[in-house]
């Protein structure tokens, strides 16, 4: 493999987005004047966000010509499946960068709704829109000679590896300037772990947190609340404050950057490695903690999380084994 | 064996006669088996548990050099342990092994025999597909430290305490009250042979005194329990008695002295029927005999001023320590005797009986007293307005058997009533009249005891009690009438009598939830603490090592009192003898992935985890897990596994259950 890499002068990159809010993008931006380095030991061959490549110039390649290709974003559209087909037949390396590509990220919690009800809320009831025909935006179209298309729209939103085939994965919304730069490291060196790892931690953030000495043995919730309904203590424990935290069932990595900037981890590095699903493991963990015995008051209790699928799932309702709500 | 080994699996399905034959189409089970992958034998046998069935496993795991097998049979409480050893009898880690639970989970609910078969192959093809997985396994042995503690120095404790003591095993029996005796050292006489129960107890009471083997500890608690099996840790709380028990002689000559010339406090051993001073000796054959301060009322401890003539008396003996304090000591023992007992039914809890409002109505456990020739009326059945009751009614089931209090039978009550029935009349020759619901008296010369005091001359009612209110036409003499249904006349009857006794239940003790939990066992709904099995482990409770002796788990008689607590010394006994037990490796371990983010902690219902606070880890004691797998399922980042059930195995044997 490093033979391989040493072989081209200048190893080939390629960057792409699917559905993306850009972040992604930004993280690699984020690099700063690191940035620089991975220009300069890399060749990169398309970044849409960035640089002006068209798909045509990837297909023109040669099978695995490219050394590395970063794919961020959910996929939905055949387009973005398309491309996903593309850059791994192109690379040798696909990796899924951030969590929307690794977990579904917070698109996937669409699969919570059918695709009916979310087409009819975009193009009919939602509050700014005027569309009396109740037009929808059709495959494809004809006019003038013109013969245009447009990419489906599938069921669900789907994680790159439900897709296509992953090497590996590099977690986070967005992923964070170091491990992003140590995993660029480690594949520029051929210093990868085995195929399918995620290039984080596998142990789970409490490791990393300063707040862990504040965690209490029992936490025994009597109630839940959502950051913005309390003061927080900069230095305690989010839990022992009944701040619902997704730190013990999150992957570490990126040096507790929530906690430390007085937020509880919202889980989008995703679970560690011997986890199936983080959020049934961080709701049975939570729940069972939870202090009343009695129905009625355990009900209390949960009240204060109005969005468990949002709080438990934020990040990985794609790869989670909650199956999506029929069509 | 490596795991590079390629998986060989032997099936086998028990027709257990017709038990599973009849319901199962357990041929067709096997031929399907056959076409698992990796399985190399599948067979069906009449009786897998019989010798022949053993050793037809035995064979084939030598000749088809099987690393794997799967029986399908009974539910694997009765054989998992015998198809177990079979296996290591061929040389395989009896992990190696999963048993399908075709019977009880299948062929006796089910009646549907397609239906029936096809959920065998179902259950089959799970343990296939999991066995693969299985990792060889090693029973731990884990030493059993000498010494027992039994808990409770009532009839139970005592005999559980001498028979152990007798087998030279060291003893630590703890009371809570001064002395030992419990209650039956407040009874009169005893059902059904009427021999007093104090001529019994005294000589047991005071061979615990005299044993070598039993540290007897009076006035104290238990507070703390850790460890497990084999090596309990007990922290124990001794009460100040404000007397030095090795330097008390108990002659009582301070009790004499006392400044209060009259005793004036209510006699807590009389149930308040007489009146103790505040230094006391509970009653004369107290063990130990030593006196005890009462600080509530001891105007030394409560002022500081008293002019301490116990103190002088005492003189040279200098057994009195006002200064005495509270220690807490720790205990290590192997195995535990719980044998807290019960208390009796709060009457005033059945307020139209009157119990607490006429003075004149009584309950059972008073009335030992004051029939009992030692107690405050010196045997002199006086009522509390000085008068000899001449016509006295004996309610019975009050508290048992009763959706308002307890549903469940005391099981004593109509005996006892029937002993105090001719007690009193052989007291006072008063008209005794018994109100019952059914006459309940069942065990050895129980029936003959009641014929016996049926033909003395008693009124039996049969019927409940509905009211007890005072007599109109008599004035203030505090004469009382009962009314009941006598259901074998179909009238309503109204007896006027004297003197009312109430037939109280036995209840769990009140604290009887903290030593639950202290001592990690289960209670019944009643609040009983609970059995392992009603039939076969009457006297274990769910934690090893713990064992159950007396009414703390049921209301029950003297004579299956002493039965039972000699069943718990005896098993506390084996479990010493034997010096170690064996470990189920079903346990759980923290890798060194854990994050140390406490979840599983408080979780774990044998307190088996602990946080390291060094490594800043949790860390399982593998003696005390169970497991149970709460905090396998708990852990938010997977860094918990358990033997016999991880990931693998699971999702395997789940696969294979549904890819029908």
């Amino acid at each position: 493999m490093k033979r391989r890499l040493l072989m081209s002068a200048k190893p080939k990159v390629a960057f792409y987005w699917c559905a993306s809010c850009g972040g992604c993008e930004e993280a690699v931006v984020d690099l700063a004047e690191d940035i620089l380095g991975v220009v300069e030991a890399v060749d990169i061959v398309l970044w849409p966000v960035a640089m002006d490549f068209k798909k045509r110039d990837v297909e023109a390649m040669a099978d695995k010509s490219i050394v590395a290709a970063l794919v961020n974003g959910a996929l939905r559209t055949s387009e973005q499946e398309e491309m996903a087909h593309l850059l791994r037949r192109k690379s040798q390396y696909l990796i899924a960068y951030g969590a929307c590509a690794h977990l579904g990220g917070i698109p996937s919690l669409a699969n919570q709704f059918p695709r009916e009800q979310i087409l009819k809320y975009v193009y009919e009831d939602g509050p700014a829109i005027v569309n009396e025909q109740k037009t929808r935006p059709q495959l494809e179209f004809k006019e003038n000679g013109w013969h245009v298309h447009l990419p489906e729209f599938r069921n669900v939103v789907r994680s790159l590896d439900q897709v296509v085939d992953v090497d590996y994965y590099i977690p986070g919304c967005p992923p964070t300037p170091q491990i992003t730069k140590a995993a660029i490291g480690a594949l520029l060196q051929g210093k990868l772990p085995a195929k399918g790892a995620v290039l984080a931690p596998d142990i789970a953030l409490c490791d990393e947190c300063p707040r862990k000495a504040s965690k209490p043995t029992d936490l025994s919730f009597t109630e839940f609340k959502r950051p913005h309904q309390k003061v927080l203590d900069p230095e305690k424990c989010f839990l022992a404050q009944g701040i619902v935290c997704l730190g013990p069932a999150t992957r570490s990595g990126c040096e507790a950057a929530c906690t430390k900037g007085n937020m509880p981890c919202s889980g989008c590095f995703g679970p560690t490695s011997r986890v199936k699903d983080q959020g049934a493991k961080i709701l049975s963990s939570l729940s069972a903690n939870v202090a009343p015995k009695e129905e009625a008051e355990i009900v209390k209790v949960l009240d204060g999380i109005p969005d468990p699928v949002g709080t438990f799932y934020r990040y990985g309702l794609a790869k989670s084994l909650l199956r999506r709500k029929g069509a | 064996m490596t795991n590079k080994e390629p998986i060989r699996i032997g099936f086998y399905i028990c027709h257990c006669g017709t038990n599973i034959a009849g319901t199962v189409d357990v041929e067709t089970v096997a031929r399907y088996v056959a076409t698992l992958p990796g399985v190399a034998v599948s067979r069906d046998y009449k009786y897998m548990c019989s010798d022949p069935g053993q050793e037809l496993i035995l064979r084939d795991i030598q000749e088809h050099t099987l690393n794997r097998v799967v029986v399908a049979s009974c539910s694997p409480l009765l054989h998992e342990q015998t198809f177990r050893n079979a296996i290591q009898k061929a040389g395989l880690n009896p992990f190696y092994f999963q048993m399908v639970n075709v019977r009880e989970h299948n062929s006796w609910v089910h009646t549907d025999r397609l239906e029936a078969t096809q959920k065998a192959m179902a259950l089959a093809r799970a343990a296939v597909q999991r066995v693969p997985h299985h990792k060889p396994l090693e029973v731990k042995k884990v030493p059993v430290q000498p010494g027992v503690l039994v808990l409770g120095g009532g009839i139970a404790g005592i005999h559980a305490a001498l028979t152990l003591a007798g087998g030279g095993q060291k003893v630590y029996l703890l009371e809570r009250e001064a002395t030992i005796g419990g209650h039956m050292a407040k009874f009169d006489k005893t059902f059904p042979t009427l021999d007093c129960a104090a001529c019994i107890l005294t000589p047991k009471m005071s061979a615990v005194r005299a044993s070598s083997n039993i540290t007897l500890w009076t006035y104290s608690e238990v507070v703390k329990v850790d460890g497990y099996v084999g090596n309990y840790k007990v922290t124990v709380r001794r009460k100040p008695r404000y007397v030095i028990e090795d330097l008390c002689t108990g002659c009582r000559e301070c009790v004499d002295a006392c400044v209060y010339r009259d005793a004036k406090f209510s006699d807590e051993f009389n149930l308040g029927l007489g009146k103790r001073k505040p230094i006391y000796m509970p009653f004369p054959q107290a063990v130990p005999p030593v006196v005890v301060i009462d600080p509530q009322t001891c105007i030394e401890l409560k002022t500081g001023k008293c002019k301490k003539t116990c103190l002088e008396a005492c003189g040279d003996r200098h057994a009195i320590d006002f200064q005495q304090k509270e220690e807490i000591v720790e205990i290590t023992v192997g195995t535990i005797i719980v044998a807290t007992g019960f208390k009796i039914f709060d009457a005033r809890r059945t307020p139209y009986y009157g119990y607490g409002v006429y003075p004149n109505v009584y309950n059972a456990l008073e009335v030992e007293r004051l029939v009992n020739a030692s107690g405050p009326t010196g045997g002199e059945i006086v009522m509390r307005n000085g008068q000899v009751p001449k016509r006295v009614a004996i309610v019975h089931c009050v508290g048992s058997r009763d959706e308002n209090t307890n549903r469940w039978c005391s099981r004593v009550c109509c005996l006892y009533s029937l002993k105090l029935a001719h007690l009193i009349h052989e007291h006072t020759r008063a008209e005794i009249y018994n109100f019952y619901i059914d006459m309940r008296t069942p065990g050895k010369s129980m029936e003959e005891f009641y014929t016996r005091i049926a033909s003395e001359g008693m009124h039996l009612i049969r019927g409940k009690v509905a009211d007890v209110y005072p007599d109109p036409s008599d004035g203030a003499q505090g004469r009382l009438i009962v009314q009941a249904e006598d259901t074998l006349l179909g009238r309503i009857v109204k007896t006027p009598v004297d003197m009312v006794v109430l037939a109280v239940a036995l209840e769990p003790q009140p604290d009887a939830q903290d030593v639950r939990r202290m001592f990690n066992m289960s209670c019944g709904a009643e609040g009983f603490f609970l059995e392992r099995h009603p039939k076969l482990a009457p006297v274990n409770t769910f934690t090893d090592g713990i064992f159950l002796a007396g009414c703390c788990q049921g209301p029950k008689d003297i004579p299956d009192t002493v039965a039972q607590a000699g069943a718990a010394a005896a098993e506390a006994y084996a479990l010493s003898c034997r010096g170690h037990i064996e470990q189920e490796p079903n346990t759980a371990s923290v890798l060194d992935d854990c994050s140390g983010c406490k979840s599983c902690i408080p979780l774990c219902p044998y307190t088996a985890i602990s946080f390291d606070a060094d490594r800043k880890k949790a860390v399982i004691n593998e003696a005390l897990c169970k497991g149970c797998g709460t905090c396998v399922a708990s852990c938010p980042s997977g860094s918990i596994k358990q033997n016999l059930f991880e990931d693998e195995e699971i999702f395997s044997e789940i696969e294979g259950v549904l890819a029908c």
